[in-house]
């Protein structure tokens, strides 16, 4: 009874499920289903791109990319920043000596001063850059040479580093670490920042020199092999024994007397491995936090900068800046991005006036559709 | 020792020479171990592949695509250490995935294929097993060759069987082909000569015959073998014998064979080829633009090479830190770096090839094929067949069509022959209550809505005196009223019912037979009974009637029709008249049928019979034909119908007893292998002549008055299309002679005839009667209609016994034997005697003139390529629009080669004479005259659709056989092809196969144009294979036209759609992608070209490898496969209502070479785009190498999912979609991917990456700021052009968005647009040589408001092209189909005139009819021979089909 009330049911409801039912007499038939895919009827929008539609996107386009290209370009030149180059190309500069005499075989350091004035004061926080130009970070072999797994703190690819460090992997029958071109041409000036107070003093200014790495690389990527204790131990053990990188004065467990930033988590040598994307580029080397609210991070005022010259550049025709900088929150000082906005914004604005005459002129189209017959 | 053993290997040596020709089969019940063990059992397989070879035989065959080895390369080239760019596994991961895919898909084809071959193998049929001694069941595949196999009825035959045994009492065995040919009717099959006198049942166990027989082969027509006996005698076998594998027994209960092949040497399996490979011409295109990318590839890896030696040289011997030396520590000159570099970054740039691309355009397809195979347009309800795509690769090709090559018959029409007329001893009878039923077909459908009293009116337009009228009346209602009152599923029966029977709907069937010929059969007849009561010799009858009763009994028997019942459709007749068959149930039939029953019952019986069975009008015509009570009958029915005609209810009466008597009985059903065949049987039977039975051996045939007579047939020299004749060799049963009947086409029988003498009164009758019949049957041939002569000849015993000895001897042959048999049948038909002639006509199909139109509106030239004679292809051409009586007709006849120069030297001087002097003439015309404008009046109509006369150059050229084979030759051919492409349509008569495959292949190879060959017989399968596309229609001539064809389609008018809307699709879908993925690649290619300044050419890579490797593969794949498979630019609608947007794919316009650059370009801008705002928002600042990647990777893929964006055309919820999930999928597969491991992916190390630029706010800007400024100028470009110079295309995407009810409106009043007149190309005769020349401007300002100023007046197209104005100029150009011609409209721009803009649109749309009439040329060298010449002097006020009167027939004696 069930079965047969259920039937009829089903009957009135789907009748090609009847068909179906009606066994096998029934062939089914070829015909195509009557369904808006396959029919190839699936509802659709269809724009048509004629002046008259498209002018409204270039004047909204237009509309909103002028103020963010005012504020960007604001907010850039909000930015304070100062930049010195200290490579000594010039006969007059400080460090020309030292750059003249420089090479990597040099056992000695070789240390240069400069002298600069900030006209504006620094007020929030000074980011304090390195800048290396013409240095072609981003070489293909370059940037392949390393073995994240030996930064990674793991023993075996410490005492056995990948190929890919070649020629950097062994030196003296030892292997390197760290190992590869990238930590070979370590980045290894120290630079130090003084404020010349108006009686001649000079005030160091204290430079953080932890937290420029990202804190993943920190504490994900590089690892110490055996945890930060006793790096020596590690490092010149007699099955983990290794071997500076070639063009290092120190071995890598004696970049820093902090264990929490010796040997692979050193975060000069961390911010140094992320390679740079352009030939010119910066690098953080230290964080002038501010202090109080009242003063100036860096006020205006005569400054010192004490170089130790450790690194060569001119072989290869590149330059050495140090720069100092604050950031907003787009980042640091570029005023591009602004003018970009706020040219796109114009020209689409531009363009939309002329679409407005193309279709006041030719396109009658919508204006007639418009009309209801 | 060396004795015993030595007759096996030679044994077997013998049987190994035997080989090479023959086969040999022993029944395997004679030994116990198998005797056929070197031949194939039945077990089919037809993977490709097993488990194991499935890899390497995959691969192998993988690797014949070039750019698989190509990739290859490219990835082994990374597992070099100098010159690696990637991680080699990963760079694998590419060409992995595309092998991959593709081995899957042939994995699945495969299993697919295994699958189906179980299910084949495990079929079950009965074997006989010599162990049980008797039959068993058995699996296919356990079939072996010289197996005993049982069969019983609507079995499928597992193998090929040579029929030993049947339980037909005529040892016959009936057969269904239809899966091997598609034919539906029945073939007999007979059993070896040998077995037939076995009474008892065959017994496997006293077989001990020998077969040898040819090896396998794929001729399904053909088997030659013998078979020895253990006496030692041989018996020929002949495919009459053999029963094909796959076939269905029908008619026959069981029937014994011995397997002869097996499994794959089957002839089904044997001809079972795959689908064919083709190659697009898009595709052609696009691997000269995938050639140009491998030339930027190097071009740019060269330049990058050039650069890096340059940038190492510059640091001479100090080597900067950043500058690593190679592994070995050695320090790499500038140049050798160069070098390893090249390779690397043709590594890192290989994406530039698009690896996906080729993958994707198969995924595309394989979607387009099934979307079109959905189409429910496409769908055939009456056959419930689809359209079928044969081949998968070329559907862009649809949509590219330049020329069409049809076949006719079949093809435009229906292939559904109909009696028409016949003329009998040069009598004509013209059969005209016939030719009104046939009209009423035509009206049937048109009527069915109307109103019921308006069906009566109708037959009595013309009053006609004949006494048949009535009966018209009546039937017409009759059949209307079925029509009207029978629902959708009673004629959805009826076209099952049909089915089953090839060539037999009621149009065919019911014929009226011509009153004064059915009194002389009559007459005649009941003289012959008469005489044969009183044995008089039949010699006294007149030579008039005796012709008569010749000419039916001629149609009657001279034929292969095979006779069955239809309600049980698969069973014959059996009837054995004197011999066999104890029950008559036919002559109960006619018993009741006596002219004395008839008319007490026959007003009820017709009546409702009429209506319930409209077979049982046959018994009706029949009854009434009777010439005694056919006065008093029609008496009787003119007062019926007119009593019924206002009362007539259109619910049927009740069925009374006679009705149902009549579906009881039913009537005799005829299968005929082609419809000619089977019309000229029915007719037969409208005059009381009816085939009932037919036998190998008799053929009996029912005539008035004399009854059943039996004819012993002695032979059938079957049809074959080098004589076009056939004949039948029978034993008169009334006067004993020996007499040939013949039915052939006229111009071979009228050849044969015998010579006369003209010197006594027979010899004058029989020349008066050749005069006349010649006479008529260019009457018919004028109509259209299909001609057959019927002859006879009269035998003496002497003479057929000479012959006979011959035929015999040809017959018993082995090698050689077809050439004989056709040496024997010329020797026989030979001095024939005429009797008269039939025109049949072949109707055309629905909707065939208007898809015509259509597709000539497309811009498509369409050539008939037909075997028939001129005229009939003539008036065909002209019924289906193909012709126009408004347009000059140049005919080609010529009988040598130099005729036919000279013909084509003085056509091609015509028509460029013509051409010249008119366009002159009407240019001075045109700019005096004042043309009408085009007004819209309030309600938005157009007042006036006519514009100004103009004049276009409208030619047919009409050419036949012999002169196509001059015209064909080397020397000729190029002239001939100058004058047929200077006409609109051209016609080649009288044409065999080969010469219809030359003249597609010449068309194809010397204009360079698209050809698409259309046909459905055996006839045009040469010529469906040497077209670009070969369509076959499934029609009723069997499947070899399908098989052949790329693309099957139920009926002609289905092209419609096909080409213009589908092709155009799925071009235009294909064309976008394929410069969209040219695009892709290059934008993101150009990305890392630019980086290499920044990098020393270094040939490092700021996008993450995966990221590079994947995203073409997966990031941006799907939303281009979306697009490339449901992207409308125009709807269906709208593409069929406007053909002319046909021309788009024809001129190549979405892909033109120069796109190719223009979007390389605007990849080489948007890259530059996507690289420099990044490069400079980030320049100096302490981003890092994949930090700063990251963003450019996602801003190329925002910018390239954009661009496609701009170019879709239609969103629909899949677009939506696909892109959201790219999007998706490339920040989940980033973030999974930069979280997952700290240390891995070397070099790039992105641990995070992608985590910080979300939480970077310049992130966002880039994103926001670098896709808009990328396709800043491709959006702008795209709305201008729409504006200011719209395409065809984009005025029709544009027509789409007026709403529905608004667009009838604009299109009812475009008369044109739905009509039929065509407009010739105007690069008629140009001086440009290929069509593409004259294409060359496509975007063109159509709609502009300037022209419709009305200032300027028409203008002519002429050679050149040259109009009074740019703009006239440019849009001869670009609507080649249309003729200069300006709409001009009242324009203002403040105008209250609703849709003005789309009335100007229409504007091109629209054409207007012809004002000038031109006068038709014939240009036929009068030859001096025999072959006639009609010439047809056109009036130009005339109907298209009664455009040709014969107005002059010149007579030739022969």
């Amino acid at each position: 009874m069930m079965a047969s009330s259920y039937n009829a049911k089903e009957e009135d409801g789907h009748h090609s499920g009847s068909a179906s039912h009606g066994g096998a007499a029934v062939v089914k038939s070829k015909k195509p289903d009557n369904t808006a895919f396959k029919q190839q009827r699936l509802p659709a929008w269809q724009p048509i791109l004629t002046a008259g539609t498209v002018l409204p996107a270039f004047f909204v386009i237009g509309l909103i990319f002028i103020p963010i290209g005012i504020g960007l370009y604001v907010t850039s030149n909000n930015i304070k920043e100062f930049e010195i180059d200290y490579t000594g190309v010039d006969m007059n500069s400080a460090c020309y000596s030292c750059a003249k005499n420089f090479s990597w075989n040099s056992t000695t350091s070789c240390l240069c001063t400069v002298d600069f004035t900030l006209e504006q004061p620094f007020e929030s926080n000074v980011f304090m850059y390195y800048g290396l130009s013409n240095f072609y970070q981003n070489h293909r072999r370059y940037v392949k040479s390393r073995d994240d797994s030996q930064l990674n703190g793991d023993m075996s690819a410490l005492t056995n580093p990948s190929k890919e460090c070649e020629p950097y992997r062994m030196s003296e029958g030892l292997p390197i670490a760290p190992c590869g071109a990238i930590a070979n041409s370590l980045f290894n000036d120290t630079l130090k920042l003084y404020y010349l107070e108006a009686n001649g003093t000079r005030n160091e200014i204290p430079l953080v020199k932890k937290g420029i790495a990202w804190w993943t690389d920190k504490h994900v990527k590089f690892r110490n092999p055996g945890g930060n204790a006793n790096l020596t131990a590690v490092f010149q053990g007699n099955l983990t024994a290794t071997s500076k990188p070639v063009n290092w004065r120190n071995p890598v467990y004696e970049l820093d007397q902090d264990p929490e930033n010796n040997g692979f988590i050193n975060e000069d040598f961390i911010v140094w491995m992320r390679t740079a994307a352009l030939p010119t580029f910066r690098k953080l080397y230290r964080i002038i936090q501010k202090k109080s609210s009242t003063m100036p991070t860096l006020p205006s005022g005569k400054y010192v900068l004490d170089i130790t010259y450790n690194y060569p550049v001119l072989s290869f025709d590149g330059r050495k800046r140090m720069i100092l900088s604050t950031i907003s929150w787009m980042g640091g000082k570029n005023p591009f991005l602004g003018i970009a906005y706020i040219t796109v914004g114009s020209i689409c604005f531009f363009l939309g006036v002329v679409l407005l005459i193309i279709h006041h002129k030719y396109d009658t189209r919508s204006t007639g559709a418009d009309i209801p017959n | 020792w060396a004795t015993v053993y030595s007759p096996i290997p030679r044994g077997r040596k013998k049987r190994k020479n035997k080989e090479n020709k023959t086969r040999t089969v022993r029944a395997n019940t004679l030994l116990n171990d198998h005797p056929n063990p070197h031949y194939a059992n039945n077990k089919i397989k037809t993977t490709k592949y097993t488990l194991l070879s499935f890899l390497p035989k995959n691969l192998f065959e993988q690797f014949h695509r070039f750019a698989n080895v190509y990739f290859v390369f490219i990835a082994l080239l990374n597992f070099v250490p100098v010159v690696n760019a990637f991680q080699p596994e990963l760079a694998l991961a590419p060409v992995v995935f595309i092998l991959s895919v593709t081995a899957i898909k042939d994995l699945w084809e495969d299993y697919r294929r295994h699958r189906s071959d179980t299910e084949i193998n495990h079929m079950d049929c009965l074997v006989y097993s010599s162990m049980e001694r008797r039959y068993v069941e058995k699996y296919w595949k356990e079939v072996q060759v010289g197996d005993f196999i049982r069969l019983r009825c609507n079995e499928i035959l597992p193998a090929d069987v040579l029929l030993l045994s049947s339980s037909d009492p005529d040892r016959l065995c009936h057969i269904e082909t239809a899966t091997l040919d598609g034919e539906t009717n029945l073939k007999q099959r007979q059993v070896v000569r040998s077995f037939l006198d076995l009474d008892c049942e065959f017994d496997p166990f006293k077989y001990h015959s020998v077969i040898e027989c040819e090896k396998p082969n794929n001729d399904l027509n053909r088997f030659r073998g013998y078979i020895v006996h253990r006496s030692g005698r041989r018996d020929v076998l002949c495919k009459e014998n053999l029963l094909l594998r796959g076939c269905t027994i029908r008619n026959t209960e069981e029937a014994v064979g011995i397997v002869i092949y097996a499994g794959h040497e089957t002839k089904a399996m044997l001809n079972n080829n795959g689908p064919r490979y083709k190659r697009s011409k898009l595709e052609r295109q696009m691997n000269v633009d995938v050639f140009w990318c491998v030339i930027i590839l190097l071009v740019i890896c060269s330049f990058a090479a050039v650069g890096h030696g340059l940038w190492m040289f510059q640091y001479g011997d100090k080597r900067p830190v950043f500058d690593v030396l190679s592994p070995q520590g050695t320090n790499l000159s500038p140049i050798m770096s160069a070098i390893y570099l090249f390779l690397t970054l043709i590594i890192v740039f290989q994406v530039l090839i698009p690896i996906s691309l080729f993958v994707s355009i198969e995924i595309v397809k394989i979607c387009q094929v099934y979307l079109i195979h959905q189409d429910m347009d496409l769908y055939d309800e009456e056959t419930d067949s689809h359209l079928q795509c044969r081949a998968l690769n070329i559907t862009e090709d649809l949509g590219q069509m330049q020329y069409i090559f049809s076949d006719k018959t079949g093809t435009l029409t229906e292939n559904k022959m109909v009696f028409r007329r016949c003329t009998v001893a040069g009598v004509e009878y013209s059969h005209d209550a016939n030719a009104r039923r046939l009209a009423m077909y035509q009206e049937m459908d048109s009527e069915e809505e109307e109103c019921m009293s308006h069906g009566g009116t109708l037959p009595r337009r013309e009053s006609v005196t004949s006494h048949q009228s009535a009966r018209v009346v009546l039937r017409s209602q009759s059949t209307k009223s079925h029509r009207r009152t029978g629902s959708r599923a009673e004629a959805k029966r009826a076209s099952i019912l049909s089915k089953h029977t090839a060539f037999s709907s009621p149009m065919e069937k019911d014929i009226t037979p011509d009153p004064q010929l059915l009194y002389k059969v009559n007459e005649c007849s009941s003289q012959m009974d008469f005489m044969r009561f009183h044995s008089q010799p039949m010699s006294q009858l007149s030579s008039d009637l005796s012709d008569i009763i010749d000419f039916f009994i001629a149609l009657t028997i001279c034929n292969t029709v095979v006779v069955s019942s239809p309600n049980q459709p698969r069973h014959k007749v059996r009837m054995r008249f004197e011999l066999k068959s104890p029950v008559k149930t036919i002559e109960d039939f006619i018993k009741r049928f006596t002219p004395s029953r008839l008319t007490s019952g026959s007003n009820s019986s017709s009546s409702s019979s009429l209506i319930t069975n409209r077979s049982s009008n046959k018994g009706c015509s029949s009854l009434l034909s009777s010439p005694s009570a056919e006065s008093t009958l029609t008496k009787l029915h003119e007062e019926q119908s007119s009593h019924l005609e206002p009362t007539f209810s259109p619910v049927p009466p009740c069925y009374d007893g006679k009705a149902s008597w009549n579906l009881e009985e039913g009537e005799l059903r005829y299968e005929a292998e082609s419809p000619d065949e089977a019309a000229l049987v029915y007719a037969a039977r409208a005059y009381k002549c009816s085939l009932v039975g037919r036998l190998p051996d008799q053929v009996t045939v029912e005539l008035p008055h004399l009854g059943k007579l039996s004819f012993e047939l002695l032979h059938t020299l079957g049809f074959d299309s080098t004589r076009k004749r056939m004949s039948v060799v029978v034993k008169h049963p009334l006067t004993d002679q020996i007499t040939v009947y013949t039915k052939g086409a006229d111009s071979v029988i009228m050849d044969l005839l015998k010579p006369l003498d003209t010197g006594n009164s027979k010899g004058k009758r029989q020349k008066k009667i050749i005069c006349r019949t010649q006479n008529y049957l260019n009457l018919y041939a004028a109509d259209g209609l299909r001609t057959l002569c019927i002859a006879k000849k009269i035998l003496s015993k002497e003479e057929y016994a000479c012959w006979l000895q011959c035929h015999l001897e040809a017959e018993t042959a082995i090698q050689g034997r077809e050439e004989l048999l056709f040496q024997s049948a010329l020797r026989l038909e030979t001095n024939l005697q005429l009797l008269g002639a039939t025109g049949v006509e072949d109707r055309l199909q629905d909707g065939v003139p208007e898809t015509v139109a259509a597709l000539r509106r497309a811009g498509l030239q369409i050539w008939v390529l037909t075997g028939d004679k001129q005229e009939t292809a003539v008036n065909i051409a002209y019924a289906c629009k193909l012709l126009d009586p408004e347009e000059e007709m140049l005919t080609l006849n010529a009988d040598s080669q130099e005729a036919c120069a000279l013909l084509l030297e003085e056509s091609l001087h015509y028509i460029q004479a013509k051409f010249l002097c008119s366009s002159a003439d009407q240019a001075a015309k045109a700019f005096h005259t004042n043309f009408v404008p085009c007004e819209i009046n309030s309600s938005s109509s157009l007042s006036s659709h006519n514009t100004s006369p103009f004049l276009v150059h409208r030619l047919g050229l009409v050419i036949d056989g012999r002169t196509l084979a001059y015209a064909l030759d080397k020397t000729l051919e190029d002239k001939f092809l100058e004058v047929a492409r200077s006409c609109r349509s051209v016609l080649c008569c009288r044409s065999t196969p080969l010469q219809k495959s030359m003249v597609v292949k010449l068309v194809r190879n010397k204009l360079k144009v698209m050809t698409l060959a259309i046909g459905d017989g055996a006839n045009d399968v040469s010529m469906i294979q040497v077209a670009d596309v070969g369509v076959g229609i499934s029609g009723q001539e069997g499947m070899q036209a399908v098989m052949a064809s790329d693309f099957a389609l139920p009926r002609f008018r289905y092209l419609q759609k096909l080409l213009l809307v589908h092709g155009h699709w799925c071009y235009s879908r294909l064309a976008n992608m394929i410069l969209y993925f040219f695009y892709k690649n290059a934008m993101f290619v150009a990305l890392l070209f630019w980086y290499q300044f920044y990098c020393g050419f270094s040939g490092s890579a700021m996008i993450d490898q995966w990221y590079l490797i994947f995203f073409n593969l997966m990031f941006s794949a799907f939303p281009q496969l979306v697009t490339g498979t449901l992207d409308k630019d125009v709807s269906a609608e709208t593409l069929q209502r406007l053909p002319q947007l046909y021309v788009n794919g024809q001129n190549s316009e979405e892909y033109k070479p120069y796109m190719f650059w223009m979007n390389m370009i605007d990849a080489f801008y948007q890259s530059l785009v996507c690289f420099f705002i990044p490069y400079f928002a980030y320049a100096d600042s302490d981003v890092d190498l994949f930090t700063w990647g990251t963003p450019i990777t996602t801003l190329a893929l925002f910018t390239i999912l954009l661009h496609l964006g701009i170019e879709t055309k239609t969103w629909t919820w899949m677009n939506w979609l696909s892109i959201i999930f790219s999007i998706t999928l490339f920040f989940t597969v980033a973030l999974c991917y930069n979280a997952s491991c700290p240390t891995c992916f070397s070099p790039s190390n992105p641990y995070w990456t992608m985590q910080r630029q979300l939480q970077e706010p310049l992130f966002y800007l880039l994103c926001l700021i670098t896709p808009v400024t990328a396709l800043l100028p491709r959006y702008f470009y795209r709305a201008c052009q729409v504006t200011l110079l719209p395409t065809p295309i984009q005025v029709g995407r544009q027509l789409d968005k007026i709403p529905a009810d608004t667009l009838k409106n604009i299109l009812s009043l475009n008369r044109v647009t739905t009509g039929s007149q065509v407009l010739p190309k105007p690069e008629f005769l140009s001086s440009q040589p290929s069509p593409k020349g004259s294409n060359k401007k496509n975007r063109i300002n159509v709609v502009d408001a300037e022209i419709s100023e009305g200032q300027q007046g028409p203008v002519l197209p002429n050679e050149e092209g040259i109009g009074p104005t740019e703009t006239e100029k440019s849009l001869s150009h670009l609507y080649p189909e249309l003729p200069s011609e300006t709409i001009s409209l009242p324009y203002t721009k403040d105008t209250t005139l609703p849709l003005l803009s789309d009335v100007i649109l229409s504007g091109w749309i629209t054409s207007t009819p012809l004002l000038i009439n031109t006068d038709r040329v014939q240009l036929s060298l009068l030859p001096d021979g025999p072959p006639q010449c009609v010439r047809y002097i056109k009036n130009s006020e005339e109907l298209p089909s009664e455009a040709l009167q014969p107005v002059n027939l010149e007579q030739t004696p022969p």
